[in-house]
């Protein structure tokens, strides 16, 4: 058969999100993919400059649903840094304890999803039973189940009542039976072994070579994880392990969400029961200094990056967020090339994409210029000005 | 050798147990006390200050002249819920009630004042 | 009303069914155990297989006329025929899967020993007949004009080749163990030897299996994966005629199943002869409901606990497993016929 281009996306049952692959077969093997996203921008950086740091708070966290809370972590961590403050011990905890379970509820939708795309829906609903009590807790600790507006700058909102610490332990007890069960399942289950074993290979070097992050490269052997190569929050005095499995390929990723989730009960246990007594928020100045800093997190999907730039008013100068999914994406194209049509959407659920935390970029043609050039930032930003001018909005 | 069906005991049992879905509006689950729903207004302690507005991320609580003062008006349509206005206002005249079944008929039907 | 009595005599002559009243066999025909019935019982078992997938997922599950209200909707939408598709042959298609299916139907023994009518090699005529819904879907995907449509159908024609023939095999068994094509022979032998089961165990289990691949339900849904191939052949199906598709892809499983419970697990058997004929004709129809349900419940059972195959893994599994099995078993039962000399 010749070549035949197919469109994967972006309206595509097998994406939760909106991207397009535009994959070359050669009968049923993939023989090119050509990637386009912007499908959901969103503009969340401009939006940014024009809002005070405490509306920023509540902006920054629905930049994406299911890793939000390491969205506000960093923003308020980078606040803190221009500031010069150190929040108190127990307010640290607290935003550990919220981050920890944010990865369990992530990595527990993320294998009901990738259930999903392979056929197995008794797995999804398995699996999103068991985050139903995950996001009770946040419910119970927090006031909502996603997009928890927990952090305040200088700490957090809300303190841990003994109730809410018990309730916490007895979850985990529950969750880590579920896991054990899951963990047989996934690793066990031939059917599953036949559709994850050496599917999307992403050797080590080429891994490293395309940035990839998160499980992604753990899977890859590759011992990578911000929370033990550069402690932010309580990491530092917490032990725990960093999982690395060297299949390179599906079953990997799978092996290292499921035992991260063991992972993730153990520091939230650790945490319980050394919860530090004091304050929780500080009092921070509504102005923040002329500075500029850069703080990152291991989201549940990988490394998440924000820059700050300040400039001694109530608003930030610049904002820019780079999430792990974008770090993920030219990865992919490595790893589909030489699989089957069959493998395309297991492939891609498995870097687990988060398309609406990743648009950031555009390829825009304006007026008269030759198509395909690139305009620099200020150069944008005028237009965009102008633009809104025109039309008689404030910006 | 595997055989596939690793799941299979869980199922048997599973198909005679009853299921997990409440079943909304017949049976509710209860929300815990400190979810944030709608906003209760006290407005004897307000003192004017516009902090709530200052504050608010989407617009939603605004400054009115009421009765010679300036009030807050919270549009529940723009409220994100966040609590916000509620941490910064210095006399506690906002405080997030559990109530969250708030679905109405028509644009700006919402309002609390 | 007369010569009516005479060419229907000539006609069921030899058969189960002679001698009857023409008004009973037009109610065998069209409604117990025919056409409505057929329409009933494939909509009945739709409902059981959602809900009790619902269950294991511990989901409460659709209503009881769910299956029903479906068709209804779907008989009700707009119909499209898209610009690049074949207008007869896109209708066609699933007129000729229903009307395979329902001719496939009447062969079944279902109340008494044979079917409305009942011939030497029956059963290969049933066999046939039970793959025209699949070259259907196949034709409908390809006449689509839509290069999903296009994949889906060749991939459905690709698996014609995987899994028809254990299907084919394993049915053989049986017709072994009695020595005759004829369906009617096979059920009156188990009601004489019910213990011919035992001895075609291994064929029923791999019937089974293949009966899943057959009617293209998971783990051998790769045709209609969702995920991938946005629902395969039938993509530019609406209206009447995908509703037209549904069901006759809910008759497949209700004569596949009867098929296989005619043919191993005894149909109708065991024979009571009641007196007036329809008492016996429902005990009939009640028992093979039972044993029909049961052989849903397995396919259900296979549906929940696996993931999906590939196509290359659904031919490699097989032509690895499920082909040798179906040898070793006629093996079986050529060395029992030896010794047992039956």
């Amino acid at each position: 058969m010749a070549r035949v281009k197919l469109p994967i996306g972006p309206q595509h049952p097998a994406l939760k999100e909106p991207e397009n692959f535009t994959i070359t077969l050669d009968g049923e093997r993939v023989v090119d993919v050509d990637i386009r996203i912007g499908y959901t921008h969103r503009g969340i950086e401009k939006l940014m400059e024009s809002r005070t740091y405490t509306q920023n708070l509540y902006l920054v966290e629905r930049i994406c649903g299911i890793c939000s809370y390491a969205h506000v972590v960093n923003f308020t961590q980078n606040v803190e840094s221009v500031l010069g403050v150190q929040i108190p011990k127990r307010a640290e905890y607290i935003r550990t304890l919220v981050l920890e379970l944010e990865r369990l509820h992530s990595h527990f939708l993320w294998l009901g999803v990738a259930g999903h795309e392979i056929g197995f829906d008794t797995l999804f609903m398995y699996t999103w039973q068991d985050r139903e009590v995950v996001q009770d807790l946040l419910e119970l600790i927090s006031g909502n189940r996603v997009n928890y507006a927990m952090n305040a700058i200088g700490g957090v909102r809300r303190d841990l009542s003994d109730d809410h610490r018990k309730k916490v332990l007895e979850g985990m007890d529950y969750l880590e039976k579920r896991t054990a069960y899951d963990k047989e399942v996934a690793i066990n289950e031939k059917t599953i072994l036949a559709r994850a074993e050496n599917v999307g290979i992403l050797k080590p070097k080429i891994a490293l070579k395309y940035s990839a992050v998160g499980p992604t490269v753990r899977a890859s052997g590759v011992t990578m994880d911000i929370r033990k190569d550069d402690p932010y929050a309580s990491y530092a005095e917490i032990p725990f392990d960093v999982i690395t499995t060297d299949t390179c390929d599906v079953l990997g990723r799978i092996v290292v969400r499921v035992l991260e989730v063991f992972e993730s009960i153990k520091i939230i246990r650790y945490l319980m029961e050394h919860l530090p007594a004091g304050d929780v928020v500080m009092k921070v100045p509504r102005k923040i200094p002329v500075g500029e800093s850069i703080s990152h997190t291991e989201a549940p999907r990988g490394e998440d990056i924000h820059y700050l730039r300040a400039n001694g008013t109530e608003r930030p100068d610049r904002y820019k967020v780079r999430t792990p999914t974008m770090a993920n994406l030219p990865a992919i194209a490595e790893m589909l090339k030489g699989s089957y049509l069959a493998d395309v959407p297991i492939v891609i659920a498995a870097i687990d994409p988060c398309m609406g935390c990743m648009d950031r970029v555009l390829l825009l043609k304006e007026g008269s210029e030759t198509p395909g050039d690139i305009i620099p930032w200020d150069r944008l930003r005028a237009y965009g000005i102008k633009w809104y001018a025109e039309r008689g909005w404030k910006i | 050798m595997k055989v596939p069906g690793k799941m299979l005991p869980k199922i048997w049992v599973y198909m005679f147990k009853k299921p997990v879905t409440v079943c909304y509006p017949k049976q509710r689950l209860t929300p815990p006390k400190n979810l944030r729903g709608k906003m209760k207004f006290y407005i004897e302690r307000c003192i004017s200050c516009g902090l709530c507005a200052r504050d608010c991320p989407s617009t939603a609580c605004q400054m009115y002249e009421i009765d010679g003062k300036k009030r807050p008006v919270f549009d529940l349509d723009y409220c994100t819920f966040c609590a916000q206005c509620a941490e910064s206002c210095p006399k506690d005249a906002i405080e997030m009630t559990a109530e969250f079944e708030l679905a109405h008929y028509k644009k700006g039907e919402a309002i609390v004042k | 009303m007369g010569s009516f009595a005479c060419v229907w005599n000539q006609m069921v002559r030899g058969t189960g069914v002679e001698n009857i009243d023409p008004v009973l066999a037009l109610i065998y025909l069209l409604i117990f155990p025919g056409v409505f019935f057929l329409f009933a019982f494939s909509l009945f078992t739709e409902y059981m297989d959602r809900k009790l997938y619902a269950r294991i997922q511990r989901r409460v599950g659709p209503p009881f006329l769910q299956p029903f209200a479906d068709l209804v909707k779907l008989a009700s939408k707009e119909d499209i025929i898209p610009e690049k598709a074949e207008g007869f042959m896109f209708t066609a298609a699933p007129l000729f899967a229903v009307a395979a299916i329902f001719a496939a139907y009447l062969y079944l023994p279902i109340v008494t020993t044979t079917g409305l009518h009942s011939f030497n090699g029956d059963l290969v005529v049933v066999l046939y007949l039970l793959m025209i819904p699949t070259l259907a879907m196949f034709l409908g995907g390809w006449y689509s004009g839509n290069v999903f449509g296009q994949k889906g159908g060749m991939r459905v024609a690709s698996l014609l080749f995987s899994y028809e023939i254990p299907f084919f095999l394993a049915l053989l068994s049986p017709a072994l163990v009695e020595g005759s094509w004829k369906m009617a022979d096979i059920v009156s032998f188990q009601q004489a030897h019910p213990l011919a089961l035992v001895v075609t165990v291994l064929g029923f289990g791999i019937a089974v299996v293949s009966l899943q691949g057959k009617l293209e339900r998971l783990p051998f849904d790769i045709p209609e994966a969702e995920t991938e191939i946005v629902a395969g052949p039938l993509v530019e199906y609406s209206g009447r005629r995908l509703a037209l598709f549904r069901l006759a892809r809910d008759a497949e499983m209700v004569v596949g199943a009867g098929l296989i419970s005619v043919v191993f697990l005894g149909g109708p058997m065991p024979l009571l002869s009641l007196q007036p004929v329809y008492l016996s004709w429902a005990l009939g129809g009640v028992i093979f409901l039972l044993k029909t349900l049961f052989v849903v419940l397995l396919l259900i059972l296979i549906k929940s606990a696996v993931a999906r195959i590939r196509t290359d893994q659904m031919i490699s599994f097989a032509y690895k497993w499920l082909i040798p099995l179906t040898f070793v078993q006629i093996f079986i039962i050529i060395i029992i016929r030896y010794f047992g000399g039956i």
